[in-house]
């Protein structure tokens, strides 16, 4: 296809665009703002980057929020990789369409709900709210999306592969080590990079689970908007939209490799 | 010579692989039905049949990845009941290579010999041996997708191979080739077997690739074995109507036996004016039977003027159509009853004066002994 766009065409999705990134990119132009005033623009400078880092609360904020992040993140990918194993490698077995439903049901359930549930679950088992159950709470909220990404590498893994590693000597627990794992390993990355950026930006979950010394970044950065805005808040979100970009990115070029290569090596 | 090799006309030689009365079921569907076979050692033996006959079950039985419903496998005297494939000595070339993408030449074809905890030193021998055996020295540290449909196929057989196995299963080894390369690979493949003196077994729906590697053919269908013999009796004697027409061309003309003379069987069909004269001697049968008489194109002959009283099975037609196919050319014929018959004609000569026509009326003989009656 080398037909060219139409001023339609460019039109709509100029205005497309623009729709959805002209507010961010606002906040970021404005996080380089010298004035104090949030709406009026007073020269260029990054001094509230240099506050934000000296700002205590927020750093800690910062600070949970990365370790919570990664703890989840990396349960969530265990327990996603399994589950998409099963899912994809025991065929037919009874409840197999519950069971995906329910793997699925995250991705679609309001957050809200899903916090709220969490949250009376806790009270119900007695655990205290803090650090643990929001860590938890973020793993049950991105498991599925780690399953999605795995799952669908799985569904072009020659089998055969197996197959040939065991004909050659390696016994089971081998064969997933020498020849699975490897193979899939670029979309089980790109599902730990998807469930670390869902945990890092992740507010209401969190604010439902969340206790004391728990803080995290989006909460701290929602309670500060309300006593009124400033433009530490506007930069600590340049940062914040920097990383979940970059996680972004990153686990669709992994991805759509790792999909790639299964495709190149099948023929 | 090769000729000479028959360890399964010895009824002392003990086979190297022995089926006994296996049954394959995968719920209702039986894919293999009461299979018994023997292989014996050194052997290149071919599985042939139709795709779903139950060929590639019954590799997958030996290899170890699936496990009969009934009977026992044998492999030298041991039976395999239970053993997982990665304890049997015998290796798999995989229909798609199934090559490892995340290792290189060489890594791939140590991998079963990594597993077998060989020393570093000895590993290395077997595979610069393995890669002088298949012509890839030069491309040991490529990786699977840097190399061509061929390179992989050479590769995958040298990882099969690596591991010395009793048996070598290849499962349709050639059918990822173009035809030229098909071709060539066919001789190496059986220069590769001949010179390591191994058990090959192949599965194949290609009669042709059959024909030309193997001792013996088990032509299968439905989960059965319908005929184990070299492929010059499989050619010459088939069985059935099934084998005949699956191996090779074939004429079938359907009648009923009249009486032997002479050991000569008559057999009266619609096709033919006069009562067909075969020579089968070996069948039995009776007055009146239904029998299917098969002959091979290449065994009519096809002329224009009428044969003299002394010919015998002459079948009249017209030239229907004709394909010039270089080395043959095959003609189309069509008798009075609609049927149409295949016969083809060796092109011995480059000029031929006033050669045989579309639509010509033309007479189709073939000799008593060109044909074989199969009982319906």
């Amino acid at each position: 296809m080398t037909r060219r766009l139409s001023v339609f065409n460019v039109t709509s999705l100029v205005l497309g665009f623009a729709f959805l990134y002209l507010p961010i990119l606002l906040l970021v132009i404005y996080s380089f703002n010298a004035s104090r005033l949030v709406t009026v623009w007073g020269g260029f400078s990054t001094q509230w980057y240099g506050a934000l880092f000296r700002n205590q609360a927020l750093m800690e904020a910062a600070w949970v929020t990365l370790r919570i992040a990664l703890l989840s993140a990396s349960i969530a990918t265990v327990l996603g990789t399994l589950a998409a194993l099963a899912l994809t490698r025991y065929g037919r077995f009874t409840g197999r369409t519950l069971f995906t439903g329910m793997i699925y049901a995250p991705m679609v359930m309001p957050e809200v709900i899903t916090g709220l549930s969490l949250l009376l679950f806790f009270v119900a088992i007695d655990l205290d709210r803090g650090f643990w159950t929001v860590t938890l709470a973020h793993t049950t909220l991105t498991m599925c999306f780690v399953t999605v990404v795995v799952q669908s590498r799985l569904m072009t893994f020659d089998r055969s592969l197996e197959e040939a590693a065991m004909d050659l000597g390696a016994p089971p627990l081998r064969t997933f080590f020498a020849v699975t794992l490897p193979l899939i390993a670029p979309s089980i990355v790109a599902g730990f990079l998807l469930a670390f950026t869902l945990s890092l930006d992740d507010l209401v979950i969190a604010s439902f689970n969340t206790g004391p010394g728990a803080t995290t970044l989006p909460i701290r950065i929602y309670s500060q908007v309300r006593l009124g805005l400033s433009p530490e808040i506007n930069a600590a979100s340049t940062i914040l939209i920097g990383l979940v970009t970059l996680g972004v990115i990153s686990a669709t070029l992994l991805s759509k490799r790792s999909v790639l290569r299964s495709q190149r090596n099948a023929h | 010579m090769r000729r000479t090799f028959a360890p399964w006309a010895d009824p002392q030689a003990k086979p190297l692989i022995r089926v006994d009365n296996v049954t394959k079921r995968f719920g209702d569907a039986v894919a293999v039905d009461h299979l018994t076979l023997d292989i014996f050692e050194g052997e290149f033996f071919c599985l042939l049949g139709p795709s779903g006959c139950g060929k590639t079950t019954l590799m997958r039985m030996l290899a170890g990845f699936e496990y009969p419903t009934e009977g026992v496998i044998t492999l030298a005297g041991q039976s395999l009941e239970g053993v997982p494939p990665y304890r049997r000595p015998v290796n798999m070339m995989f229909q798609s290579y199934a090559l490892f993408p995340h290792m290189s030449v060489e890594k791939n074809i140590a991998f079963g010999l990594k597993q077998d905890g060989l020393p570093k030193p000895e590993i290395a021998d077997r595979v610069g041996e393995m890669l002088r055996l298949v012509q890839l020295e030069k491309l040991a540290k490529r990786y699977p997708s840097q190399l061509s449909g061929g390179q992989r196929q050479r590769v995958a057989l040298a990882r099969a191979l690596a591991k010395r196995p009793k048996v070598l299963l290849l499962d349709e080894p050639l059918g990822a080739l173009d035809k030229k390369l098909r071709e060539e690979t066919q001789f190496e493949l059986m220069d590769i077997q001949h010179e390591l003196g191994m058990t090959f077994v192949v599965v194949t729906h290609d009669q042709e690739e059959a024909m030309t590697m193997a001792d013996r053919i088990a032509v299968m269908d439905h989960g059965r074995i319908v005929q184990v013999a070299d492929p010059g009796e499989i050619y010459e004697q088939p069985k059935t109507r099934f084998i005949a027409e699956f191996v090779g061309d074939v004429n079938i003309l359907e009648g009923h036996v009249m009486g032997q003379e002479n050991g000569l069987w008559r057999v009266k069909t619609a096709s033919a004016e006069t009562p067909l004269t075969i020579d089968d001697p070996d069948e039995v049968l009776h007055s009146g039977q239904a029998v299917a008489i098969a002959v091979r194109p290449e065994k009519m002959t096809i002329q224009r003027e009428k044969p003299g009283p002394e010919a015998v099975n002459v079948l009249t037609g017209e030239v229907w159509d004709i394909g010039y196919l270089g080395d043959w050319t095959v003609y189309r014929i069509k008798l009075a009853t609609g049927e149409i018959l295949r016969v083809s004609r060796a092109n011995v000569s480059r000029f031929v004066e006033s050669p045989i026509d579309w639509d010509e009326q033309v007479y189709v003989t073939f000799e008593p002994g060109a044909a074989v009656i199969l009982a319906e």
